[in-house]
This record gives structure tokens, C-alpha cells and sequence, in this order.
């Protein structure tokens, strides 16, 4: 017993570290090669995402604003990837923003991704539009609350807004029903609701989708500013599961492609990677207080 | 004059801003002002870039420790640069097939593309991933029961952490309906948003207030040390 504690005490980080390696790529290999995903329970926030999206109408245009970068893509690229694929489904007109500077590149990955690929029919300029990149943070949000051109005056392409069918009757960004964000840090999803939803009085509604770190931040503001909320890859996943079943009620998870079960994919890692957390916890403490007991025999 | 100058623009800048919120007759003024600083913002990229090259050149040119990671950074800097700007392997827009940077800069088959796809993507994913292993560490070493506080913090560590995953649905599925509260997925939604949220609330109200406190002596011209120490 006391070898046992020894060697706790004197454990070289890069134990930790392997165990850490090989409780995430366990799942990941296993979940890879047998396809099973585990099953996703949702909770209310992210029932009230998809419900937000199902409620509007087809032709409804849903600004869709991707603040993040590559950096964060394990926890949100999975949550785009859905979101694009109900409001495809859903035949809503999409608009697609960045307040980040690599978000562009990210939404043309996801309209590669889901757009062009599952829904060829879609166009570009009427069903969906790039608008690109404006720096300037807040500042853009309270310019869009007045003028939507003037925030954003050409689109990714290089077409004036005022000549894109997707952004028709679109003068300023109350006149989307419906906000919905992908959200990294600053600016995001905090400042949309701070500057945007606070000042709309009512008229958009805002969903966000947003790290792990972020989600503790914004619970605050769940359900009264913000409709629902999507919490790190649990919130990925369950939200995915929800869009798979609507879209695809009678078929196995199986016949589902890989790119629709990410963020489901991806609980299995986090399973492994919070169980050995655990862990490490105990064994952390199991070896502090036998240190400490050992300590206190030797003093008295 | 290089202090009474910016400190004036902020004055104006923002008085025009809080009056436009207020007032619907002063929102033309303000939304001038959002258009300045969006020109403001394009602008200090270029300043962005200049202070980049600036302290890593010094740092090359002093040979201070860890310089070939400046050198590194710079030579990555002014590739990403030149190939982004020159449109290098960007193959002309359909639309405009004689200009050759009619096409988009991150096109298929361009060098930019290829290092945001190869190099960018990597690279910012791997040092996030880090992030798991030495949280791992940190956990192992730090976190301890000493106290009831720290009981408290380590209890509701697990319960978010076993409720996040199948594990909770697994440990505590079980529970009659009467009881599902007592679920850990379930115990976790109340984690976050009962105590946490209260707990969050309590902090942005507080930082709300700073923030109204600091933006006054700013506006009324007491508080001068955004333009930092240098004369």
C-alpha cells in the first residue's frame, strides 16, 4: 500500500499524459470502426433550438453569424454542420456572417459540407448567401440594427447586397426572425444579445450554439434573451440527435452519414476523457491525505 | 497635444454614442460614429501588422531567447501574406475567366487555402487539444479536499462531469420518475442553471456597474490611462 502511494505521489506528469491519450483515442478508434454512437437525452435548451428553427415557415431568411475560428472547431464545427442542415431541410433562406476573420472560410466548409452536397437544389444568392467578414465587432451589430448594407455592403463574392435575392426585404438585422450563432468568445453571442436582442425589443429571437467555457456565461441570459442554447459538444450532440431523428425517423443510426453524427461521435472521447479526470481526482486525494496522515504520525 | 487629441475624440465619440441611445434624433450621429470606428477597426490590422513586425524584429535583431520562434513567426507572417494578397494559385472566377484575381483567395488549388487547410487548422486544433492533458495534470495535482469549500467545488465537479456523458444516464438512469431530479444529467442542468446562473448574474451585474463607473471617468475625461504611459 504504502509503494502503491509512493508512486502517486512521485508520478511523472507524462503518465498522466498517456492515460489521457488512451482514454480518448479508445472511443474514438472503437466509435470508428463499429460506427455506434451512445444515445443523447436533451435537455430543454437545446429542444428549444430545434423548436425555434421548426417553428418558422419555409422562405423565412435566418441570419446565421459563425464567430469562431479552426481553434474551436472540435466543440462547434458538429453544431454548424446540424444547425445548416435543419434550416436546409427546412427550406429557410440562409444568410451567413462573421464577425471573426476566419469565419468565412468555415462557412463555405459548411455549406460544402451540407449545402452542396445534400441539397444541390439550394441556390446561391437566393436560397443561401455569403456575406463575408466585416471587422469592427459590436460596432457592426449596432450598425446592422440600423443599416444592413452598410455593415455589410458586398457579399463574399463580391455581389452588392442590395442585387442578392437571398437578402430581399432584409433593411436591417431586426428583420430577420431569427438569430442564430455560432459563438467562440468576443465577439459573439454575448454581445448579439447585449447589443441586438437587449435593443430589439422582442422583434428577433436568438439561439446560440457556443464552447464549453462560454456556456456557464450565457445560462444567465437562457430562455428570456436568449431562446436556446447549445452548450459545448453535450449540447452538439444532443441537438444533433434531435435533428437526425426529425429528418430521418425510420432509419439506424447506421444509415445516417458520418458527418450528421459528429458531435455524437465525439461524447465518446468525452466520456473516456471525464472518467479518467475522475480518476485522478480520487487517486489525488487518496495520496494527499495518506501524505498527510503520515505526516501527522510523524509529529506526534 | 498627443493626449488632449485622443482623449477629445473619445469624449465626443462617446457622449454621441450614450446620446443616440436615448435620443432618436441624434441616431444618424451615432451611426457615423459606428462608421468611423468600422474604418477605425479595418485600420488597425495594418497597425496590427506593423507592431508584429516591429517586436519581433527587435527580438531577432537583440538575439533574445526563443528569436528563431520570432524569425519563425515573421517568415510565416509574410508568406501568408504575399500568397493572400497575390492570389497565388487562385484559378480565375468563372464568371471572369480572362482576370486572372477574379477568384476567391481561398479557393481549391490555392496556396492560401492549402495553409489554412494543412497548416492553420492543425495547428490552432492541436493546441486546444493540449488543453485536455494538462487540465488531466492539474487536476491530479491540485485538486484536494482540504476544506468544506473545496468539497463543495470538487462534488459539483463530478456531478457536471459524470452528467455531461452517458456515464450519469448510466449511474443514476435507474431512479424512479418521482426521484429523476436526483438524475446526474438532470442535476447538471439544475447546476447551471440555479447556481450558476445566479452566480453569473451577481457577477455581470457587478462588472455592469464597473464598466458604467470607468466609461464615466473616461467620458468625463478622469481616467486617462487607456492611452497608456507614453508621452
Amino acid at each position: 500500500m504504502s509503494k502503491l502511494l509512493s508512486i502517486l505521489e512521485s508520478l511523472d506528469r507524462r503518465w498522466i499524459f498517456l492515460a489521457m491519450a488512451i482514454s480518448v483515442a479508445g472511443p474514438i478508434l472503437y466509435i470508428g470502426i463499429t460506427g455506434k454512437t451512445l444515445p443523447e437525452t436533451p435537455t430543454p435548451a437545446a429542444r428549444a433550438v430545434y423548436k425555434e428553427i421548426e417553428a418558422l415557415p419555409p422562405g423565412t431568411p435566418v441570419l446565421l453569424s459563425f464567430d469562431f475560428d479552426p481553434a474551436s472547431g472540435g466543440e462547434l464545427i458538429p453544431m454548424a454542420t446540424s444547425l445548416v442542415h435543419q434550416c436546409a431541410a427546412r427550406r429557410l433562406r440562409m444568410v451567413f456572417i462573421a464577425l471573426w476573420p476566419l469565419g468565412p472560410q468555415l462557412i463555405d466548409e459548411t455549406i460544402k459540407r451540407v449545402i452542396l452536397a445534400d441539397y444541390p437544389d439550394l441556390k446561391e444568392g437566393v436560397d443561401y448567401v455569403n456575406v463575408g467578414f466585416q471587422s469592427g465587432n459590436e460596432a457592426v451589430m449596432k450598425v446592422m440594427l440600423t443599416d444592413f448594407a452598410k455593415a455589410f455592403p458586398i457579399t463574399k463574392n463580391g455581389i452588392a447586397v442590395g442585387d442578392v435575392v437571398a437578402l430581399q426585404g432584409i433593411q436591417r438585422v431586426l428583420d430577420f426572425p431569427l438569430l442564430i450563432t455560432i459563438s467562440a468568445g468576443y465577439p459573439g453571442a454575448k454581445e448579439w444579445i447585449q447589443y441586438v436582442v437587449s435593443s430589439s425589443g422582442g422583434k428577433i429571437k436568438m439561439v446560440t450554439g457556443c464552447t464549453g467555457v462560454q456556456t456557464s456565461a450565457l445560462y444567465p441570459y437562457y430562455p428570456n434573451q436568449l431562446s436556446g442554447l447549445l452548450g459545448a459538444i453535450k449540447g452538439a450532440a444532443e441537438y444533433e440527435s434531435l435533428v437526425n431523428s426529425s429528418l430521418a425517423p425510420n432509419d439506424t443510426s447506421a444509415a445516417i452519414p458520418a458527418k450528421y453524427l459528429e458531435a455524437q461521435r465525439r461524447m465518446g472521447p468525452q466520456l473516456g476523457a471525464h472518467l479518467l479526470m475522475i480518476a485522478l481526482i480520487i487517486l489525488g486525494n487518496i495520496a494527499y491525505f495518506a501524505q498527510r496522515k503520515s505526516k501527522v504520525r510523524a509529529t506526534s | 497635444m498627443k493626449r488632449l487629441v485622443p482623449m477629445w475624440i473619445a469624449i465626443i465619440a462617446g457622449f454621441v454614442m450614450l446620446l443616440s441611445a436615448f435620443f432618436p434624433i441624434t441616431e444618424s450621429l451615432g451611426e457615423t460614429v459606428g462608421d468611423v470606428f468600422n474604418v477605425v477597426a479595418a485600420i488597425a490590422f495594418i497597425l496590427g501588422a506593423g507592431s508584429l513586425a516591429k517586436v519581433n524584429l527587435a527580438k531577432i535583431s537583440r538575439r533574445d531567447q526563443g528569436w528563431g520562434y520570432a524569425a519563425i513567426t515573421l517568415i510565416c507572417f509574410a508568406i501568408t501574406l504575399v500568397v493572400g494578397l497575390g492570389k497565388i494559385g487562385v484559378p480565375p472566377n468563372t464568371q471572369f475567366p480572362l482576370l486572372a484575381w477574379s477568384g476567391e483567395k481561398n479557393a481549391d488549388g490555392s496556396i492560401f487555402g492549402w495553409i489554412y487547410e494543412f497548416a492553420l487548422v492543425p495547428i490552432t486544433s492541436t493546441m486546444f487539444a493540449l488543453l485536455a492533458f494538462y487540465v488531466a495534470s492539474a487536476a491530479f495535482r491540485a485538486f484536494r479536499a482540504k476544506n468544506l469549500e473545496a468539497i463543495l467545488l470538487l462534488s459539483t465537479a463530478f456531478i457536471i462531469l459524470l452528467g455531461r456523458t452517458f456515464a450519469g444516464v448510466v449511474l443514476t438512469g435507474w431512479l424512479p420518475d418521482w426521484a429523476s431530479g436526483l438524475r446526474l444529467e438532470n442535476l447538471s442542468v439544475y447546476i447551471m442553471q440555479v447556481f450558476n446562473t445566479a452566480g453569473n448574474r451577481a457577477i455581470i451585474i457587478g462588472i455592469a456597474l464597473g464598466v458604467t463607473a470607468t466609461s464615466l471617468r473616461i467620458l468625463l475625461g478622469v481616467d486617462r490611462s487607456w492611452m497608456g504611459s507614453g508621452d
